[in-house]
């Protein structure tokens, strides 16, 4: 373990920054963090988390997948992508960082996405423990660690000195990078820190969220039950919960007409939209119960159902302080659990 | 006051003068308010709640709860009072369905509100006369009411009821609150600085349609942007130019209409102050059209399906000009 | 950035069917001069412009885009440009609001005989938006070419 002291903070951002792109959380002009690009003088913000997960990153919300260009009777196809340079994200979270193990089982899967793949290559992420959680944490439910995030690097941050690991090898490039700035040590005090984090953690509200029940086994039940219509009788149908959220991965392709061709680009889908999944034959879910049961039964049945127990959400609270009318995983998930326990 | 609303919807259910009763309903925190439309006097007795944080504006949920058969018994607040009746006029909501006890609002927050503030780790929140006392995952905390409401209450047009079949609670008044105060500041600004102000809100948008899927006012059985066949429907904004146009379409597409309750920027995650779109519209019209308040009555008619012959010339706006 | 000098602005013009464009036909048979950068999209009405329209011009590459209709009480239809100069006037306002330029949008009313006046309209409002460049401000990049 090495150790910077917190004064050094800004030397740190800007030996990584100077080389390559940084994104680290700032305040933006409505005084909520997001991930934004490090220049000399931008400060840290201290928010617990930022508004949209770092999950754009990787799989921002729209991109261009492919140009066609029409000249006569020429159709010109052009692959949009520029190489991609190495960027660091400093101060991911550990409920985002869990985030990318599942982006990948979908997008890494075969077949790859090579656009998502060549993002994953060459991103470092570093991530941030937690010392202070919301009453809307429930990572310890998905069995992450506030205190003792993943990611490639980790760093522990407290009032004198910022703690750091690498746990892989692009974490030790990281690590590299600001050794002038570095010394050895900090084993007890991030212990001390996370034991007093873990405590806090236990006590918050929804740490006890059990998920019993919520796997492939139990579909059925899950599926046919009538708490859906009750739950999802004050949806909205806005995409806010899928938008802000780490894990939702579900996108649309569609053509633009530029005038002289076509950019194909790919955006963010929302399962709550009404021409979500629209097909030439209309669409299967026609009302907002069933599209609203398709958001919470991918996230706690189908998604575990498929990919070892996993879950598709880390408990990141995004959901809980956004939507409109305060309906969510939580409480469909305490109030499902009903019907198979 | 949520003791004498629970009594009156347990003894209109029970008297058969409703069927459902549309109001709010507990979460898992202090704050995290939904609304509900309760069936039975356990259900109610189970989550009926009315405190400072049911900030949901309920008409919109009545377009679809009037059209279901029975009676159904909605509390309605003073803002949405003027949604309701803005419905009415447009054939919305079928009103003799709907029976309206207002009640009465001092200013509604939310959890986000306070979270700004700097509260964390919130677990309990208890009303201690004019104030707050958070109870927090990292100690006590004390907030005067008036200095956790967000800013669409703090220039609230009016506590009156516009409509109602029986009022709980004292009558409010009209306010005159100043709530032109930003858009005046922004029209001092210079275009530059207008331009910068606005790209700046406008560009942290995700398209989450929120805005516009909790707008009393959006009550398109389609919207023109959900349909493919327009040309313009959208996901995402791929472009800086889809931002604008998606904002500026659906404010023009609710002006005249607007009633100014504030719901856009409340639910806007990104925080962009969308009411100020829409306060621009209703500024505008009051100047060039005369006073008009979207809601106060069921029968006006909306300044955009009206005109005067000496109505101004839209020279105003690019060489000013004189004011009809 | 273009040179002022070559800047070459794209105007689309909306003329309603009864007077406009008319007066339109009126300059050209009278071999009035008015510049080619001017796009005339024949409408039923000029309340048949919805803001969207206006919008889309501009996306689509405009400059800028005046609408031309009947002279207020002369509506084909009675009172359509009457809805329509509420509408504008209300529209130009936003924008305005927005920060973008208010000289690139005007409503004009220009009648069957004015052949005169929308040439000079035109001549007038192309010189205006060359001056101000091409428009940065509603553009979409992707329609760029």
């Amino acid at each position: 373990m090495r150790k910077i002291a917190k004064e050094k903070l800004g030397a740190l951002l800007a030996a990584v920054g100077r080389d390559k792109p940084l994104y680290i959380p700032a305040l933006d002009a409505s005084g909520q963090a997001r991930f934004t690009r490090w220049h000399e003088g931008l400060e840290m913000a201290r928010a617990l988390n930022t508004v949209r997960s770092a999950k754009d990153f990787f799989f921002p919300q729209t991109e261009n997948l492919v140009d066609f260009k029409v000249k006569g009777k020429q159709i010109e196809i052009i692959d949009p992508r520029s190489e991609q340079e190495d960027f660091v994200l400093f101060g991911v979270r550990a409920c985002d960082a869990r985030s990318f193990e599942i982006l990948d089982k979908v997008f890494l899967a075969d077949p790859v996405d090579t656009y998502y793949q060549s993002r994953r290559e060459h991103g470092t992420v570093v991530t941030l423990a937690c010392t202070q959680p919301e009453e809307t944490c429930f990572c310890s439910a998905f069995g992450i660690d506030a205190a003792a995030p993943e990611g490639d690097a980790q760093v522990w941050m407290d009032e004198e000195y910022l703690y750091l690991s690498a746990r892989t090898q692009k974490g030790d490039k990281f690590l590299e990078s600001v050794r002038a700035l570095a010394e050895d040590g900090g084993e007890d005090a991030v212990q001390r820190q996370q034991e007093e984090t873990r405590r806090v953690m236990a006590k918050t509200p929804l740490a006890g969220l059990n998920l019993e029940g919520f796997d492939g086994e139990h579909l059925n039940p899950l599926f046919d039950s009538e708490k859906w219509a009750e739950l999802s009788q004050a949806c909205l149908g806005c995409g806010t919960c899928t938008f802000v959220c780490p894990t939702c991965q579900c996108y649309d392709i569609r053509d633009f007409d530029t005038g002289d061709g076509v950019r194909r680009f790919r955006c963010w889908d929302s399962c709550m939209y009404s021409d979500f999944t629209k097909m030439a034959h209309g669409n299967p879910r026609l009302t907002q119960v069933e599209r609203f049961r398709q958001r919470f039964m991918h996230k706690l049945v189908y998604f575990p159902a498929n990919n070892d127990g996993q879950y598709g959400c880390v408990g990141c609270g995004r959901c809980l302080s956004k939507c409109p009318i305060s309906m969510n995983i939580v409480k469909v998930a305490k109030e499902l659990s009903k019907e198979v326990r | 006051m949520q003791e004498v609303m629970l009594e009156k919807a347990k003894e209109l259910l029970q008297s058969g003068a409703v069927d459902r009763v549309l109001g709010w309903k507990a979460g898992e925190f202090a704050y995290d308010i939904t609304p509900c439309v309760f069936a039975s006097a356990q259900e109610l007795e189970a989550g009926f709640v009315y405190n400072d944080f049911c900030g949901n504006n309920l008409s919109k949920y009545l377009i679809k709860e009037s059209r279901k058969g029975g009676k159904v018994l909605a509390f309605l607040k003073p803002c949405d009072t003027y949604s309701f009746n803005q419905l009415i006029k447009e054939h919305r909501i079928v009103r003799e369905n709907v029976l309206v006890v207002g009640v009465p609002c001092q200013g509604m927050t939310d959890g986000e509100t306070l979270k700004a503030k700097g509260v964390k780790g919130i677990l309990g929140i208890k009303t201690e006369g004019e104030d707050f006392v958070i109870n927090t995952l990292y100690g006590d905390r004390t907030m005067a009411k008036k200095d956790a409401l967000p800013e669409r209450c703090l220039s609230c047009k009016s506590k009156k009821h516009v409509v109602y079949d029986e009022l709980l609670g004292q009558e409010g008044d009209k306010l005159d609150s100043g709530r032109f105060d930003l858009v005046n500041k922004l029209e001092a600004m210079d275009p530059e600085e207008r331009f910068a102000f606005w790209r700046g809100e406008l560009s942290r948008c995700i398209r989450c349609n929120a805005c516009r899927n909790v707008c009393p006012a959006c009550s398109c059985e389609k919207c023109v942007f959900d349909n493919d066949a327009s040309g313009v429907a959208q996901k995402a904004a791929a472009d800086s130019f889809e931002e604008n146009m998606f904002h500026i379409i659906r404010a023009f597409h609710v002006a005249g209409r607007c009633t100014d309750c504030g719901e856009c920027s409340r639910v806007c995650p990104q925080n962009i102050p969308l009411h100020l779109l829409n306060r621009k519209f209703i500024k505008d019209i009051n100047t060039l059209y005369g006073d008009y308040q979207a809601g106060e009555d069921t029968v006006s008619r909306a300044p955009l399906t009206n005109f005067t012959e000496g109505d101004a010339e839209p020279s105003i706006v690019t060489k000013g000009g004189k004011k009809a | 950035m273009q040179d002022v000098k070559t800047f070459r602005p794209k105007i689309v013009a909306f003329c309603c069917n009864w007077c406009s464009y008319a007066g339109a036909d009126l300059a050209g048979t009278n071999r009035l001069n008015y510049p080619a950068d001017v796009k005339i999209i024949r409408v039923p009405c000029s309340c048949r412009v919805n803001p969207m329209f206006i919008l889309r011009a501009f996306q689509r590459g405009a400059d800028g885009v005046i609408l031309c209709g009947c002279h207020p009480g002369d509506c084909h239809y009675s009172t359509g440009n009457y809805y329509a100069r509420r509408r504008m006037t209300l529209l130009f306002s936003m924008l305005d609001y927005l920060g973008i330029e208010k000289e690139r949008t005007r409503v004009e009313w220009v009648s069957a005989a004015e052949g005169a006046k929308f040439a000079a309209t035109m001549n007038e409002f192309v010189e205006t938006v060359r001056q101000l460049g091409p428009n940065k401000r509603l553009e979409d990049l992707r329609c760029k070419k």
